[in-house]
């Protein structure tokens, strides 16, 4: 049962050798052995390379490594985030064979910390989704009910930790796509500032809004595994300069004192009852723990989701253009370059990135940038607007991650707008550039129960207060050591 | 400013160099119509005055040494591509 364990206790018992990282590893390949059939966490996994990963983890253990924070951990990754030697696929068709031949800065930086490289968790292609059904590699079902999604987009990542089947994982979120399945799934996610953590080596779908980020089955692993991966990077110049916080160590400080801001716009109608009640008693235990709440206003909520649709898919169709197949993955002939272009994009896209693609293309053309594109821009300015206001009265902000819980696979594919507007709760802080995290709050009363995630938020930077918080309230509950029943299932 | 919603999916989708079925015209014509129809909603507000933003992070200018680097190795670079000959990627003719 080792593949249970969070990254801090694994990292305990390796340290006393009760057991060793290639047994630890092997816990988790015996688990996806059993269940990834069904859950479909993971698209791709070469089980030597990640045993003889851990090999080496333990025989540097053995000659007495020290300064390795992850060594021997089992940490598994999104198909966006370059791994040399590894394929790199974006859950999409249109990279067909593509292996990476170099390392993410976030990779090199797990390597350096002694980690063990795990495996491809699935994804919607090219993180264009809220469910992981938009995979070419078929969805990935949510570990708490298979008759539902586990979010997305990254989903693989999150319903990966939740099944137990790897100790931790990195996702990316430039909508909500690390903090929305880690509560579909019941796990922590962090989405950081932007520019804490470098995007060298991820695939980009939308550069002003992408970060990438940790799903684990704690906050103090999400602080330890941010630690090791953020940081300045010279490859990419949107990467602040600071060298990442101390996080783990800033985990205790006391929430009495710390100001709450509860939004009134995010707690109006439309919530799912089982999700109000378990955020409002949230709420009331930070306030029984000293924080104070208060109730502030974000105005431009609700014009959130038509700004990032418009900024974040025209972003994309300059960033997806490279896939013509001319230099890398698939390639479908035509009789002249546009053709083959045409031809290869229209065969290896899915739906959801060809809907994307197009609309982007359509708010940046010619007549209708400034009624789009522009226009998106600027409303994204009062958006932002809002926050710094907010967070000159209030430390952090408090909402729902989700307006409702994990829905069901099929339920939303063919309305993509319903789609859309899942991402209610989590848009505005890719928009603002701000950090956000989610944590287990609470289960629907429903049979099977259901995760509910609360959504903290953080100003520029404050990566420590809401991890701080985020820690408190994990300690004083209960719902993170709450597995999901596959038990029974499998 | 009102835009027009009724767009040209053929005409878009080859700006976009994406070939669609007839299928797909249809379905993602009336898809995306009912999208941007949503967008509508921003014209509420008022931004004049508003200066855009296009980025979150207000970034100046980042400098750092221009030292050589090695960096992929040809055969490396090359590796992915779909049809290469002599080191370079087979493509199309595009002259006569």
């Amino acid at each position: 049962m080792l593949n249970r364990l969070s990254i801090t206790e694994a990292i305990d018992g390796l340290n006393k050798k009760e057991f060793s990282s290639k047994e630890l590893v092997q816990s988790c390949l015996d688990r996806i052995r059993k269940i990834d059939k069904d859950v479909n966490a993971f698209i791709w996994i070469d089980a030597e390379d990640a045993l003889s990963q851990a090999e080496k983890a333990d025989s540097e253990r053995a000659s007495g490594v020290k300064d390795k924070p992850l060594l021997g951990v089992p940490v598994a990754i999104k198909d966006l985030i370059a791994v040399k030697g590894h394929p790199l696929r974006c859950a999409s068709k249109i990279l067909d064979k593509f292996v990476s031949p170099y390392d993410a800065t976030v990779i090199e930086r797990l390597r350096q910390a002694g980690a063990v490289i795990f495996g491809r968790t699935n994804m919607d292609e090219f993180a264009m989704g809220s469910s992981t059904e938009n995979s070419a590699f078929g969805a990935t079902r949510n570990p708490w009910d298979f008759e539902r999604t586990p979010g997305g987009s990254s989903g693989g990542s999150a319903a990966a930790v939740s099944a137990d089947e790897c100790i931790g994982s990195l996702g990316s979120d430039t909508g909500g796509s690390i903090r929305q399945p880690a509560a579909f799934c019941g796990c922590v996610g962090l989405k950081p500032t932007y520019g804490r953590v470098s995007r060298y080596g991820l695939v980009a779908y939308a550069s002003s809004l992408d970060q990438i980020g940790p799903i684990t089955k704690t906050v103090a692993d999400a602080a330890l595994l941010l630690k090791v991966i953020a940081g300045s990077d010279k490859r990419d110049s949107t990467c602040f300069a600071e060298p990442a916080d101390d996080y783990p160590s800033k985990l205790n400080q006391p929430v009495k004192g710390i100001k709450i801001g509860v939004p009134k716009e995010y707690m109006v109608g439309g919530i799912d009852a089982h999700v109000r009640n378990s955020v409002q008693n949230a709420i009331k235990i930070l306030e029984n723990m000293g924080a104070i709440i208060e109730e502030i206003s974000l105005p431009h909520t609700e014009y959130a989701i038509a700004t990032y649709y418009i900024i974040a898919t025209a972003e994309a169709s300059a960033n997806l253009a490279r896939f013509d197949g001319v230099r890398y993955g698939l390639r479908v002939p035509g009789n002249d370059p546009i053709e083959m272009y045409c031809n290869t994009r229209g065969a290896g896209f899915g739906e959801e990135v060809k809907r994307r693609i197009i609309l982007g293309t359509y708010v940046l053309s010619s007549g209708y940038y400034d009624a789009y594109y522009l226009y998106a821009q600027k409303v994204r300015t009062l958006i932002r607007k809002d926050f710094n206001d907010a967070f000159g009265k209030v430390d952090i902000i408090l909402t729902p991650t989700c307006p409702a819980p994990a829905f069901r696979l099929g339920e939303k594919v063919a309305d993509p707008l319903q789609m859309y507007l899942t991402d209610i709760f989590t848009i505005s802080c890719n928009l603002a550039g701000i950090c956000g995290i989610s944590v287990p709050c609470g289960f629907t009363k429903t049979q099977p129960e259901l995760p509910i995630g609360l959504q903290l938020l953080g100003k520029p930077m404050g990566e420590a207060t809401i991890l701080n918080v985020a820690h408190a309230f994990e300690q004083a509950t209960d719902f993170h050591k709450k597995r999901p029943p596959l038990e029974n299932k499998t | 400013m009102m835009a027009d919603t009724k767009f040209n999916i053929e005409y878009v989708a080859h700006l976009a160099r994406i070939k669609l079925t007839e299928e797909e015209k249809v379905k993602f014509g009336a898809q995306l119509s009912t999208i941007l129809n949503y967008m509508e909603k921003l014209r509420e507000l008022d931004v004049s005055g508003v200066e855009p933003t296009s980025h979150p992070m207000p970034m100046l200018n980042v400098m750092r040494p221009d030292t050589p680097e090695r960096g992929l190795d040809h055969s490396e670079a090359m590796k992915n591509a779909p049809l290469a000959s002599n080191d370079l990627f087979i493509v199309p003719k595009i002259v006569e």
